[in-house]
């Protein structure tokens, strides 16, 4: 997959997000920022993300897929 | 047995329990190898699924949790998170107070 087609794909997926994705054709890495995310643990966060990009996880496209999740407001806070 | 019973046996009967590729001895993925040095980083004790002697299990754990990828922890029962999430709790002291 490319690296634009996994961030237009969790984009899609996620309303009002924002995802930077970096990947080599199989494992990708993306940080990804949504509002949505706001009071969620972790791992329903990282659930969101994912369902976003099941099919091609399913079906062996999307092989990896690291994440890191923010909301606004945590992202903010980290750029400093 | 099905093997969701099977899965939740396993989660049931150690505190803390690793899905893994490979064991800790010989982890068979990167993602799976970070999960072990983070474990250890933290001093616990803890047991580990080699998901790649049974497809059953390989499948099913990701069914169980609804969580695509492997490894997966879980602690007293329920699931923690995969690699990126167990660094993030690591560093944040959070992971070893969950632990002990």
């Amino acid at each position: 997959m490319e690296i634009d087609a996994v961030r237009a794909l969790i984009e899609a997926g996620l309303d009002q997000c924002e995802a930077h994705v970096q990947g080599d054709g199989r494992h990708f890495e993306a940080v990804v920022i949504c509002p949505a995310f706001q009071g969620k643990s972790m791992v329903r966060q990282h659930q969101m993300v994912y369902a976003a990009v099941k099919e091609q996880m399913d079906s062996g496209l999307l092989h990896a897929l690291s994440l890191q999740t923010f909301t606004p407001e945590t992202w903010a806070a980290r750029e400093g | 047995m099905t093997v969701q019973e099977r899965i939740q046996l396993l989660v049931n009967s150690n505190k803390v329990v690793l899905f893994m590729k490979g064991d800790r001895l010989f982890p068979q993925c990167g993602f799976s190898g970070k999960a072990i040095q983070i474990l250890d980083a933290c001093g616990a004790e803890f047991d580990t699924v080699n998901v790649l002697l049974s497809d059953e299990i390989r499948q099913g754990i990701k069914e169980f949790s609804s969580w695509p990828t492997v490894p997966q922890l879980y602690v007293n029962g329920e699931f923690v998170g995969g690699s990126d999430i167990l660094l993030t709790l690591y560093e944040s002291g959070e992971l070893q107070r969950m632990l002990f």
